[in-house]
Order: C-alpha cells, then sequence, then structure tokens
C-alpha cells in the first residue's frame, strides 16, 4: 500500500524498478544456471559490472535528491561515496588476517611495511561486519552533518556551497594519500579475500553481492521516493525555486537543507560501501574532484529530480565508459563533454525528460481521455 | 519632537500615565490576542527618522477588529515604513505600537509577529512556481513546520477543507491542480493572499494588491479582500483611487508621516487639505 502510494505519478520509477527485478532475476539464472558455451551465458565479470553499475546509480539518485530536490550542487558527494567505500575496505582488511604477504595476524600488510607494530585506534572494531557497516553510514553522515551545518546555518548557498564542497572532496584525497594517516596511502586497501566468510573470488559470492546492491539500490530508491512525495519533499523544492519565501513561511530553511544533505551523504556511504568489495580495491583517487563532477553529469544527463533519471544517467554513462575505454581509451573524455553539451543542448531535462515529453504526446494525441482527466 | 530630545521628566511623566501598562508588570510569554475594545491595532506617537528625515512623525493610527481600512498617500508619505513598524521590519525611535491591548509589537522579532498572527503581502508576488495552487496553500497552512514533522506530514480531511475554503475565497478552484507558475499576475496575487489566508492571520497588511493588474482583476481583487472583512482585520495601502473607492468604508490619508485626514471616502475626497495635498497648491 506504502508502495503504491510511493510509486503512483512515478511511471518512470515503476518502469526502472521492473527492469532491475527482471535483471535480479535474470542475471543469476543466466551465470549460474546456463553452462559457459551457451550465448546466453552472462559471465561473471558482467555480473560484477552490472553490480558496480548499480552502486554509482545509487550515489546518482543521492546526488539527484540534493541537487535535484533541494537545489544544492553538490561536487563533492564522491567523498561520502569513498568514506563509505574506505569503511568497508577497512574490515576486508581485518578479514584477510595471518594470509597477507608478511602473514602478520592482525596488521595488514600496508602497516607491517610501514613497521607499524600495533593496530592504530581508529582501525578497531572494523574486524566486525556490522560495525563497519555502522561506520559506512555514520561516518560520511556525520561529516555532511558538521559540514552542513557550518555551511547552511552561515546561508552559505549556490556557486560558493559548490565550490566549498569540491574543496572538502579534494582536501580528503590530500589527507589519504599520506602514509601516515593509516590509509593504505596512495595505494588504498586492497587484495581482499572474502567477505563474511564468503570467497570474494567465488561467483555466487559475486552474485550475492550484485543482489544486494539491487536490493539497496530499490529501497534507497523508495526512501528518496519517500522524502520526496512528502511535505518536506514540497518544502525542499520550495526552498530551491524561492529560498526567502519559504523562509518568511515559517520554515526552518537551513534544518531542512541539513537533514535531507546527511540523509543523502549517508545513502552515498551505502553506495561506496557496496561498491568497494566488488571493484576490490579502494584508493583516494575515489576521491579526485573530477569524480564528484562526473557523477554530476550522470544525473544531468539523466535527467534532474526525476531519481530514476539519475538512475538511467549513471548506468548508460558508466556503460558507455566501459565501452569507450576498451574500444577507443582516448576518445572517452571528448565523448563524455561531446554527450554533457548534447544534452545541454537538446535535452535540459535529460533522457528522464524524452520520457516524459514522449507521455505528453501520446496523450495529446488522444484529446478525448485528457479533458475528462483535468476535472478534479 | 524627537523623544532622544525630550527631557527625562517628560519621558517619566509620560511613563506614569494611569493608562499606562508597564512592561514588566505583565509575563512577556501571555501573548493573548485582546480585543475587547473592538480594537485590534493600536499605534500611537511613533516617530522614525533616518538620517534626519522624518519618514514617520507623531504617527497616530488605529485598526478596529474585521475592519477593511484603506491607507493612501503620495510617495514618500511614510506607508511602507508603517507597515515595516507593525512586522517588526524597522524600529521606531519612539511611541508604542500594540496589537490589540495588551501585545508589545516594538519588543518582538519578524517571526514572532508573523506567528502571532499578522500577515503582510509583499508588492511583487512570489508563489513557489513549480508547486499547483493547492500545495503552495498546504505548504503556507499554519501548523509543525519542524523537519521530522513535516516528513510524516499527511492532510487531514479538516484541512484539506480548510484549503478548499481558501481556494473558493480566492477564486482558484478550478485551477487547483494547476503549477503556480502557468498562473497569470493577477491570479498570483490572490495565490499569494490565499497563502497568507491559511497562515490564520487576525490581521492582514496588503500592499499594493493591484498593481499591474486588468480592471477585471481589479474587480475580482475588491470582491476578493471585500469578503474577507469581518473575519480578517486587512489594512490596504494602494495608490489606485478608482480601486480604493471600491472597497473602502473607511480610509485614512498620511501626510509626511502623520494622518492628515480619516473619514469616508466622500469626506476625504471633499476635505480642503487632502486636495491641496494631491493637487498641490
Amino acid at each position: 500500500m506504502v508502495l503504491g502510494r510511493l510509486l503512483r505519478d512515478d511511471r518512470g520509477g515503476q518502469a526502472m524498478l521492473a527492469v532491475l527485478l527482471l535483471v535480479a532475476v535474470l542475471v543469476p539464472i543466466l551465470n549460474l544456471v546456463v553452462p559457459e558455451g551457451n550465448p546466453w551465458h552472462v559471465s561473471t565479470y558482467t555480473v560484477t559490472l552490472l553490480g558496480k553499475y548499480l552502486t554509482y546509480a545509487l550515489l546518482a539518485v543521492a546526488v539527484d535528491l540534493v541537487w535535484g530536490y533541494l537545489g544544492i550542487l553538490s561536487l563533492g558527494h564522491a567523498a561520502f561515496f569513498g568514506l563509505g567505500g574506505y569503511a568497508m575496505g577497512m574490515y576486508l582488511m581485518r578479514q584477510i588476517g595471518d594470509r597477507g604477504v608478511y602473514g602478520h595476524p592482525v596488521l595488514p600488510d600496508f602497516m607491517v611495511f610501514l613497521n607499524w607494530t600495533e593496530l592504530p585506534w581508529f582501525w578497531q572494531g572494523f574486524d566486525m561486519f556490522w560495525f563497519a557497516v555502522l561506520m559506512a553510514i555514520l561516518v560520511p553522515g556525520v561529516l555532511a552533518f558538521v559540514f552542513g551545518y557550518l555551511a547552511f546555518r552561515s546561508r552559505v548557498t549556490g556557486v560558493y556551497l559548490s565550490i566549498m564542497t569540491q574543496a572538502l572532496t579534494y582536501a580528503l584525497m590530500l589527507a589519504f594519500f599520506r602514509n601516515e594517516m593509516g590509509f593504505g596511502g596512495n595505494n588504498g586497501l586492497t587484495d581482499f579475500k572474502d567477505i563474511l566468510g564468503f570467497d570474494l573470488t567465488n561467483d555466487t559470492t559475486r552474485i550475492g553481492l550484485f543482489l544486494a546492491s539491487a536490493l539497496t539500490l530499490a529501497l534507497g530508491y523508495l526512501a528518496c521516493r519517500f522524502i520526496v512525495t512528502s511535505r518536506l519533499g514540497r518544502v525542499a523544492v520550495a526552498i530551491r525555486d524561492a529560498e526567502a519565501r519559504t523562509r518568511f513561511i515559517g520554515y526552518r530553511v537551513d534544518h531542512v537543507k541539513l537533514a535531507i544533505f546527511t540523509f543523502s551523504a549517508m545513502l552515498a556511504g551505502i553506495a561506496g560501501a557496496l561498491y568497494v568489495p566488488q571493484v576490490g580495491i579502494i584508493n583516494p583517487g575515489e576521491f579526485s574532484p573530477l569524480n564528484s563532477i562526473e557523477l554530476v553529469i550522470w544525473v544531468a544527463i539523466g535527467g534532474r529530480a526525476t531519481l530514476y533519471g539519475a538512475v538511467i544517467g549513471a548506468v548508460l554513462v558508466n556503460y558507455g565508459k566501459t565501452y569507450f575505454t576498451g574500444a577507443f581509451p582516448e576518445a572517452w573524455l571528448f565523448a563524455l563533454g561531446a554527450l554533457f553539451v548534447l544534452v545541454t543542448l537538446f535535452l535540459p531535462k535529460g533522457i528522464a525528460g524524452l520520457f516524459s515529453q514522449a507521455v505528453t504526446w501520446w496523450r495529446v494525441r488522444r484529446p478525448r481521455e485528457r479533458t475528462a482527466r483535468v476535472t478534479p | 519632537m524627537n523623544p532622544a530630545a525630550r527631557k527625562p521628566v517628560e519621558q517619566l511623566r509620560e511613563s506614569m500615565r494611569r493608562d499606562r501598562q508597564w512592561r514588566f508588570m505583565y509575563s512577556t510569554l501571555d501573548l493573548e490576542l485582546d480585543v475587547s475594545q473592538g480594537v485590534i491595532l493600536y499605534l500611537e506617537g511613533l516617530h522614525v527618522s533616518f538620517d534626519g528625515f522624518k519618514a514617520i512623525n507623531d504617527l497616530n493610527f488605529y485598526v478596529n477588529a474585521g475592519e477593511l481600512r484603506c491607507v493612501i498617500g503620495p510617495n514618500g508619505a511614510g506607508k511602507t515604513t508603517m507597515m515595516d513598524i507593525i512586522t517588526g521590519k524597522t524600529r521606531p525611535d519612539g511611541g508604542t505600537a500594540s496589537f490589540g491591548r495588551s501585545i508589545d509589537l516594538l519588543q518582538l522579532s519578524e517571526p514572532e509577529i508573523a506567528a502571532l498572527g499578522i500577515g503582510r503581502k509583499f508588492q511583487k508576488p512570489t508563489v513557489f512556481e513549480s508547486h499547483t495552487v493547492f500545495q503552495n496553500l498546504e505548504l503556507a497552512m499554519a501548523g509543525d513546520k519542524r523537519v521530522f514533522p513535516t516528513l510524516f506530514a499527511r492532510l487531514t480531511g479538516e484541512q484539506r477543507d480548510r484549503i478548499h475554503e481558501v481556494l473558493t475565497t480566492i477564486g482558484l478552484q478550478e485551477l487547483l491542480d494547476q503549477d503556480a507558475g502557468a498562473l497569470s499576475h493577477g491570479q498570483k496575487q490572490w495565490l499569494e493572499i490565499g497563502m497568507l489566508l491559511m497562515q490564520d492571520p487576525q490581521l492582514l497588511l496588503v500592499d499594493e494588491p493591484v498593481a499591474g493588474m486588468t480592471h477585471q482583476e481589479m474587480d475580482r481583487t475588491a470582491e476578493l479582500l471585500l469578503s474577507l472583512e469581518g473575519r480578517h482585520s486587512v489594512v490596504v495601502v494602494e495608490h489606485d483611487m478608482d480601486f480604493v473607492r471600491s472597497i473602502a468604508k473607511r480610509v485614512t490619508v498620511l501626510h509626511q508621516g502623520a494622518v492628515l485626514a480619516e473619514g469616508s471616502m466622500d469626506e476625504v475626497q471633499n476635505d480642503p487639505r487632502v486636495i491641496e495635498v494631491y493637487l498641490g497648491e
């Protein structure tokens, strides 16, 4: 019943979730049941790739929530994604145990290499899965809360806020590059063996991670729909369009922004935590400002302020990236740039806008039904 | 007379007057609106000067509960400054302003005054363009506006009825599902008045409601404001004389920061001082 309310008037979301369900059912069957020689077989490599796209899609949904509905252009969301990823990476590092190159029972390889003798305090507790997951959500959440509290209370908006978020992710990148930080420096965290006792190289583990990503994307999407369709969502759009007026009506604009921004950062953290076990590595490159900008482009191409558009944009652009970087490695950035320019020029509402234009066009073709629909 | 220049003795005499209520004698939290005398707004002996220019000069102005009052006056007469004092935007140099008999407006901040039930419509309408007319009214509705109550808020039947009532009042019930951005200028003005009404104000301050409107829209605005009479007290500041004539029972003419004349439209129009101010000597 709640599901019906969230997805009413959301044709795109219904279609997106239906496709997601279909993929989540078909891909495991095609990977595990269909034998390898068969043309219908889906390789484990592809499964992992799809799983990665789904975590990107969740990240794009989080960005769309703050940019599309609240008007905050965050150019630092990859920072929250990266922090979530590091929390999961730390758990996976601890899981390696004494199977590392140096065979130390507790310390990860890079710490042995640095001649450290004991585990730093902030690595405590990460041998427990639940703790790592909690941290993957809490650390980005707390960072976003503190950052947002300071920024929104001082009424920093627009391009200034965007620059600050960019600076935030850049500062994190520089910090994580340092070996003394205790996060593996330049190389980051890698060489993971297993998660919750399951071997990460195993096909079934890969399928499990893929399904977890699909499920989390669906839940994250619905959570965002819940916010967007609530009165708080309408207040958010009001803030986006006329902030001073919203304040004048009596809403605490800074509180609304802070709540939604923090939620979005937590969602990005969860996406990061799902990303790392599938990709097998997390390094400071994830904090690179370019990543944050790229994910804003996914949302713009998919269609701002349409949640499902963010999913489409993330999956399509990343598929394009995988294809182009394989086929024409030099051409990828040109292709991305061209895509962004073309979409801005001809599809200001993105791919989702094209979709709703088609629906409108279809309705106009049937005027009789339309007049019947107008009366409330 | 500038209050800063007043002698201390006179200030003391002023504060000992028998009709004065001393502020420290009653709790500041007691913000019950008291209109037992039939008057909702008292402005007495107000003074405001900006860099020596006396924008408001010994202004005395009263509004009865449920009254529709028009305020006219040439440019610089102090109309907007008066509104600013009532809503807490400008602090006067001297005088008193109270809402009902007991609430001292000069001690309250802008949001506090708005929460007490004084709503103001500015000249330029600002509505939420990507929301429907209905949603605009829903957002403006009085109620708990903190984050989590807003997240889980559901419209009750009563609230829905209230929105429809206001929609009928402002004449936009046909357009409730239309995006506010697609409304005409006049319709936006009405929607903004509707948003004010959703906050259940006791006193409405309306600044130039018909600027830029067609004659037809003016007539509808007049009907709308007249329909509010009795339920809300309304103060309308307007330049357009035809419009004022069509709605006003009592008109106050401001000139150089003070009340020049007050009465029915006919009385005011035939007042030689008003004619002099408006037509020159």
